[in-house]
């Protein structure tokens, strides 16, 4: 018990003494402002922007994109998952199919899909469920060859409906590893619609932060920037606490 | 399932047992060429249709890409531009794999700082870092050293993690034999941990590989003048379908090339069953 808090606190030791070393370095002059700016102007910034609601419509529009793209990826990937776990053959096609998808950076289709849909929120959607419907797919899959065939026996043996025993058997040992892929998916669709919004889009907070690094905007762009990367951090930080708990729970029973 | 087959209390129980009777299919190499030849056959039918279907104003279909591919092979600018993204590449390859490799071992031999530092970089790993790349481009300027230092914040995590988890997965008994051989430290790493963690580090290399493409491509993308991601980007702007869909059925080829030559490779080196 003592290591781990030990542990956790000079994580916390070592990101506060960074930021206080960038603070000073900037303060100091040694890094110019025109390239970074102190860490508490950006904080300061970030208040500011959330504050006076300039932001809003951003926000909203980020989000309800990546919300989207990524509850699309969850059913698209759990549904082809699950077909593909019932058939071998074309399993064995698939397989190798998955194994190199991430491999290719998905995000140069990106330009393509803005040709084939337009500008809009269609492109970013289509990119965000590209990049996260695969992970929820290996994870499908790697959940459903978890579950022991014991639990399936039993479930024959208790003769339980289909509707039941995915609900009591299948689901409930599968879930561990499906959490895994819905974690990546949640990152991963951030990451692209983000991207797709940076790169080539007229909305979104991707595009307000690099709106601001054209109009030479640094105090906007860092506030924008720590906004997106505070929201990122937060929201895999929430579902990583949530899955040590759902671990926590079953290792009690 | 001896136990099982005594007495059948459930009638479901011949069912299971005859369940477990059938074998599991033997990869059949035939059928399962004729079905990568389907799945192949699937894709191209994909792509013409989305390609006559949007009458080539997004995407241009497979036998003229294939046509204009050769004919742009032959150009002198298409190599200028394929050296451009290749030499930033293999640059923020190479320094993902030095710096990864260092910082993985020392993480996993310092259990302390192992610890401290895996969330660390585990939080890194799932943030947007294109957010981050105008900072990169107002550090280090428009140009190489931006789009290197990019792939390198992409690559650098992965390969890092991956050689932790390995070093810290190592069984103790490699590591008694070291201490019991009196080993040096040069020659622990050399002789036992590398060798133990080889394919945990490949399978990192491999990530590692495929993000600093990312990063790289991300880069070109966002503003640059130069390599493979610019004439992408660069294409679509000036409507020439046919320049754009060949960059990104090159980039597609290579990188599933790659991907795959590093998977075998990896199950090449994996310790045989004993």
């Amino acid at each position: 018990m003592k290591r781990r808090h030990a542990i956790v606190f000079v994580r916390i030791a070592v990101l506060a003494g960074s930021i206080i070393f960038l603070e000073v370095c900037c303060r100091a002059g040694i890094i110019d402002p025109l390239t970074v700016i102190p860490p508490s102007e950006m904080f300061a910034s970030m208040i500011d922007r959330v504050g006076s609601g300039e932001m809003n419509a951003s926000i909203m529009s980020t989000f309800s994109t990546i919300v989207f793209a990524f509850v699309l990826a969850i059913g698209f990937g759990i549904l082809a998952g699950a077909l593909i776990h019932r058939s071998p053959r074309l399993r064995d096609v698939v397989d190798p199919l998955l194994a190199s998808y991430y491999s290719v950076p998905t995000f140069i289709f990106y330009p393509l899909l803005v040709a084939l849909l337009g500008l809009g929120k269609a492109p970013l959607v289509v990119l965000g469920v590209l990049s996260a419907a695969p992970a929820v797919m290996i994870s499908t899959l790697s959940g459903l060859d978890g579950i022991s065939p014991v639990l399936i026996k039993l479930a024959r043996v208790h003769r339980l409906s289909p509707a039941r025993t995915f609900s009591w058997i299948v689901l409930p040992a599968a879930l561990p590893r499906l959490f895994t892929g819905l974690k990546l998916a949640l990152s991963y669709a951030l990451i692209g619609v983000i991207a797709g919004e940076f790169i080539l889009s007229g909305t979104g907070l991707g595009y307000d932060i690099s709106f601001a690094y054209q109009s030479f905007d640094n105090r906007a762009m860092y506030g924008t920037m720590l906004f997106v990367l505070s929201i990122a951090v937060i929201s895999n930080g929430f579902l990583y606490a949530w899955e040590g708990r759902l671990a926590r729970r079953r290792s009690r029973g | 399932m001896g136990g099982a087959t005594g007495a059948a209390p459930f009638e479901g129980m011949s069912d299971l047992l005859l369940e477990d009777a059938q074998p599991r299919p033997t990869p059949r190499r035939r059928v399962r060429a004729f079905d990568t030849f389907l799945l192949v056959l699937t894709v191209l039918a994909l792509w013409q249709t989305i390609g006559s279907w949007t009458k080539g104003v997004a995407v241009s279909p497979p036998w003229q890409t294939l046509v204009y591919l050769s004919g742009l092979f032959r150009t002198w600018m298409f190599w200028d531009h394929a050296a451009a993204t290749l030499a930033a590449f293999l640059l923020a390859f190479l320094l993902s794999a030095l710096f990864g490799l260092a910082l993985g071992l020392w993480f996993g031999v310092r259990r302390f700082a192992g610890d401290v530092a895996e969330p660390l970089l585990a939080g890194f790993y799932t943030i947007p870092k294109v957010t981050l790349y105008p900072v990169v481009l107002l550090i280090f300027g428009l140009g190489l050293s931006a789009k290197i230092a990019f792939g390198v914040m992409h690559g650098l995590v992965p390969i890092t993690l991956f050689t932790l988890g390995a070093v810290r997965n190592l069984s103790p008994v490699l590591i008694r034999t070291a201490k019991v051989l009196h080993l040096s430290s040069g020659r622990t790493i050399l002789w036992i941990l590398v060798p133990a963690c080889l394919g945990d580090i490949l399978n990192g290399l491999r990530i590692g590989f495929s993000l600093s493409l990312l990063g790289v491509l991300i880069g070109e993308m966002f503003s640059s003048q130069r390599g493979l991601g610019f004439l992408l980007v660069n294409g679509m702007a000036q409507h020439n379908v046919p320049l754009s869909t060949a960059i990104v059925t090159v980039i597609v080829v290579v990188a599933i090339a790659a991907n795959t030559a590093m998977l075998r490779l990896g199950r090449w080196t994996a310790p045989r069953p004993a």
